[in-house]
């Protein structure tokens, strides 16, 4: 290294590293406002053609080019919805374990099993659902909801294993292991002496959790709960395998349905017309904006709590 | 630590049971989670393993109705387009890192590429793909390798910008003003003291964000497309591994979910292993 | 520095160079999934005798027509037949190179292949979802006997576009009124009811996996899978077995010469021991291609399939086409397919 003399070729060579440094930093900003500019000038036929009728329309037509988004939208929000009610509780109570009740030697083994859920490709849990889950579900579990619960139109129909429910759960498993470690690490940034002065007063741990470390937590594990949403929104390959996909809107969540993400998977390379096409399109964009907004939000709420950033992996 | 058992009225054993109740519903919630894990990766296992044999590694897919064959092609093609994806994404993403680390900071720029790349980093893939379908596949006629690592590399880069920031931040100032101090230049500090500093952590960013693209499936559905035959050039269609378990998986010959669950079991004792050992590195360095 | 910048811009030119020094050696093609067992296995066969590789992957007709107008690939293929009109609007010509059928199957507990009874009109109310139970009345009297079970039909359809959906949905807008008004017919349509499984191969593994479902495959994939087909009533009142002999009776009628473009469509055939659902598969190519190569190769394979693949054809339970289409398939080619003002292939 010859660290003296050679200012100028030293500034000029700072200035280059700076300015490429720059460049790729400007690429993600670039990256983003392209996928936006480049989906929606595909998507303009379909806009021009059903305008703001596509959003609330149910129709979807290929033979007769009528096409509007309201049951894969509706599919993709409710199934996340399903996917956040069950992952939810289950998430805060592996923090509240890995934060307060498990033994120091359990806590990095248990951690990393449950962050490994989070590493297994979705694919995986595609087949795994439709191999394995969906005939579980379709002999032991769904024929237990209809006979017990079919009074509620939301359990009637008939036991296929797959559809709303079997999808939401499967993305309940898939996003736990974000939601779970992101609500581990705002838990851990508790004061300690906020919790040690409830102890103080005589409160049980259980106390200390929903009355100090909860209310305390709070818009970090909201922020953590729209990461997981906005995780469920856009998963694809493993809702591809189990939802059925159906375009309908059906009030059973034991029926078939599809979302956005697995219309896309399932169309995308088979639309012929153009219409049909760019209908796509604007599927993938209005996904794409719900998911940022989505994302959006919960990056605002995480880091109001001096949370930097989402933890990789 | 609290527990006070002189106060053994009525209502502290109500409290107690509640807090009983509640600390049990977490430890359940941890073995829920665990259960599943265990669930996948054991039906992963016993339904993949006895495909995974000697033609699997070496031979061409076979087409329905000839036994035999294998994955080789996917397994070279999955190889191909991950390097590739982190060939073109992990410089770029280091580089991006390096700036928000050690020019942007506090910046306007810097806070909007962060905010950028932490919802890139959770943006379905899918949408990913019908980009690149838009921009490579389309114009230049023809579905490609390339296309489905440009895909990959997309959704990489935000991934190893974020790991490479907060490690190259964990270098401490002081370190970089005392290299400046010598009259380094600013970038030479950045290249030499800095990288060198952050080594270990950059890759493990990477082989978190090499892990990730590698089980996609998503995006290369209609990007790198699908191939019965090897491929060696970036511009023809590949096979990948995830797609073929795609196919194989809603095909209809059990020798095909022979071979979709081998495929699956690969790809998964890959992404796992490299998730743990990446692991294993970040803790080595938290102990040091 | 400098060297840095010399590791990028090497790299950058090791990237440029693989990049462009790629030229075409495999043929790609993609559609249709109906005949995807077949050409995997005329490509297998001449990868082995000539070195040349074919690599078509099924992803729906639709998709094939798609890939081939946006030139994604060397050819499509396709069941559904594009229109004369269709054909000359984006320079394409297609030619058939095998007949198949379109065969309802069903997971019914105790039922075996061939036993349950169909009517036109009993199809189309299950898929229109009007018949919901399998022990309905119009569903019960044409099979006498067969202990029908009273459980929901599930009725499972395609979730793609597809070829095999626009024979099938072609047939029952020809046989129920209700139908057309409803549905149409189309390489995708707009489902009354049901589940969607993705190709040939998802609607198999839905009606093998779920039991009480109806669903739709084509011939091959019925057999591969012994799923369990069922007979269905023909125009003749026959009801009539799915059989090779039986798709080849559909198209014996046919008038392959006077209908411009091929569009040949076989459903609903009026042949006493016609196949209600039978359908030719076709290829698309340019007639005019920007790669002369890959379309010279294109048909260099089709036309060594069709003078080496029928034993392998029979063996899949394809029927290939009648050496009177070939020949005026091969009239065509040698008429319509232009490389550069010069006819590409030679009789």
């Amino acid at each position: 290294m010859e660290f003296s003399g050679r200012h100028k070729s030293a500034r000029f060579d700072d200035a280059l590293f700076k300015g490429v440094t720059f460049f790729f930093a400007l690429l993600v900003v670039l990256l983003m406002v392209f996928i936006f500019i480049i989906l929606l000038k595909e998507s303009m036929p379909a806009i021009r053609q059903f305008g703001l009728g596509f959003l609330y329309t149910n129709e979807w037509d290929p033979v007769q080019q009528r096409f509007g988004a309201l049951s894969a939208v509706y599919g993709t929000v409710v199934s996340s919805i399903i996917a956040i009610v069950i992952a939810v509780p289950v998430s805060l109570g592996i923090a509240v374990f890995l934060t307060e009740m498990a033994p120091k030697r359990l806590r990095v083994p248990v951690g990393t099993a449950i962050e490994l859920l989070a590493s297994i490709p979705s694919i995986i849990y595609g087949m795994w659902g439709l191999f394995v889950f969906a005939p579980f579900l379709a002999e032991h579990v769904e024929p237990l909801l209809i006979r017990y619960l079919g009074f509620l139109p939301l359990f009637r129909g008939t036991p296929l294993g797959i559809g709303m429910l079997p999808a939401g759960f499967i993305l309940a498993i898939m996003i736990i292991p974000f939601i779970s470690s992101v609500t581990r690490d705002i838990f851990l940034m508790v004061p300690p002496m906020l919790k040690e002065s409830g102890y103080g007063m005589g409160a049980t741990k259980w106390e200390v959790i929903k009355n100090i470390v909860i209310p305390f937590a709070r818009s970090g594990i909201l922020g953590a709960v729209i990461l997981g949403l906005g995780r469920a929104l856009g998963e694809t390959m493993a809702v591809t395998f189990v939802i059925g996909n159906s375009h309908s809107i059906s009030a059973s969540l034991i029926d078939p349905a599809t979302t956005i993400s697995a219309t896309l998977a399932n169309e995308f390379t088979e639309a012929v017309e153009d219409i049909y096409l760019s209908g796509l399109v604007e599927l993938g964009l209005l996904l794409f904006f719900i998911t940022f907004v989505a994302l959006a939000l919960a990056k605002l709420m995480i880091s109001r709590f001096s949370y930097k950033g989402e933890r990789i992996g | 630590m609290n527990s006070d058992n002189k106060k053994c009225n009525f209502h502290y054993s109500a409290r107690r049971a509640v807090n009983f109740a509640a600390l049990g519903a977490s430890l359940l919630s941890a073995l829920f989670g665990i259960f599943f894990l265990f669930w996948i990766l054991k039906d992963v296992v016993v339904s993949g393993f006895p495909a995974i044999n000697a033609a699997f590694f070496t031979e061409l897919p076979s087409p329905p109705g000839v036994e035999g064959g294998g994955l080789a092609n996917a397994l070279l093609g999955t190889l191909m387009i991950t390097v590739i994806a982190t060939v073109i994404g992990v410089p770029s993403g280091i580089l991006a890192g390096t700036y928000l680390s050690e020019y942007g900071r506090k910046s306007r720029f810097a806070f909007a590429v962060r905010f950028l790349s932490d919802i890139l980093v959770s943006a379905p893939s899918i949408v990913v793909g019908v980009f690149v379908y838009a921009i490579l596949v389309k114009p230049f006629k023809g579905f490609s390798a390339i296309a489905g690592a440009v895909s990959l590399a997309i959704i990489m880069l935000p991934v190893v910008v974020r790991t490479a920031e907060e490690m190259l931040k964990l270098v401490p100032d002081s370190t970089r003003e005392a290299a400046l101090a010598l009259g380094a230049p600013h970038w030479k500090v950045t290249v030499h003291i800095v990288y060198r500093g952050a080594l270990r952590g950059i890759i493990t960013g990477v082989m978190l964000a090499v892990a990730r693209v590698s089980g996609e499936t998503a995006p290369l559905l209609f990007t790198s497309f699908n191939n019965s035959f090897w491929n060696f050039k970036l511009t023809e269609p590949t096979a990948t591994l995830t797609v073929s378990i795609f196919n194989y998986a809603m095909g209809p010959y059990e020798d095909w979910h022979q071979k979709a669950w081998g495929a699956a079991l690969l790809i998964t004792v890959l992404v796992l292993s490299i998730t743990i050992i990446s692991r294993l590195i970040v803790r080595g360095r938290t102990q040091q | 520095m400098r060297r840095l910048i010399a590791v990028f811009t090497i790299a950058l030119f090791l990237t440029a160079g693989i990049v462009c020094g790629a030229s075409a050696a495999v043929i790609n093609g993609a559609g249709a999934t109906f005949p995807y067992p077949l050409y995997a296995r005329w490509s297998f066969d001449y990868a082995k005798t000539t070195g040349l590789k074919l690599n078509y992957q099924s992803i729906g007709s639709g998709g094939g027509i798609k890939q081939i107008r946006s030139k994604t690939v060397d050819f499509g293929a396709s069941d559904a037949p594009l229109t004369a009109r269709e054909l000359a609007e984006y320079g394409l010509i297609q030619f058939p190179m095998a007949i198949g059928g379109v065969v309802p199957v069903v997971n019914i507990k105790g039922v075996t292949a061939g036993q349950l009874k169909l009517t036109p009109s009993a199809l189309a109310g299950i898929y229109l979802g009007e018949i919901t139970r399998w022990n309905d009345k119009r569903i019960a009297e044409i099979n006498p006997g067969l202990g029908l079970p009273d459980e929901a039909i599930t009725v499972v359809h395609r979730s793609d576009g597809s070829g095999t959906t626009w024979i099938f949905t072609n047939y029952l807008a020809k046989v129920s009124k209700g139908w057309e008004k409803k549905a149409g017919f189309g390489t995708s349509v707009s489902w009354p009811a049901g589940v969607g499984g993705k190709g040939n191969e998802g609607v198999a593994t839905y009606v093998k996996r779920m039991p009480n479902t109806i669903g739709y495959v084509e011939f091959a994939y019925a057999l591969q899978n012994k799923l369990v087909h069922v007979k269905l009533e023909n125009r003749g009142k026959k009801f009539i077995e799915p059989t090779a002999a039986s798709f080849a009776a559909a198209g014996q009628g046919a008038d392959w010469k006077g209908t411009p473009g091929f569009s040949v469509i076989l459903t609903d055939q009026p042949g006493k021991d016609a196949w209600p659902i039978a359908g030719a598969t076709f290829i698309l190519v340019y007639k005019n291609p920007d790669d002369c190569v890959s379309a010279k190769s294109v048909l260099d394979f089709f036309d060594w399939s069709y003078k080496n693949g029928a034993a392998s054809a029979r063996a899949l339970d394809y029927v290939a086409i009648p050496k009177n289409v070939y020949d005026i398939m091969e009239e065509s080619w040698a008429k319509e397919i232009k490389c550069g003002g010069k006819p590409l292939w030679k009789m």
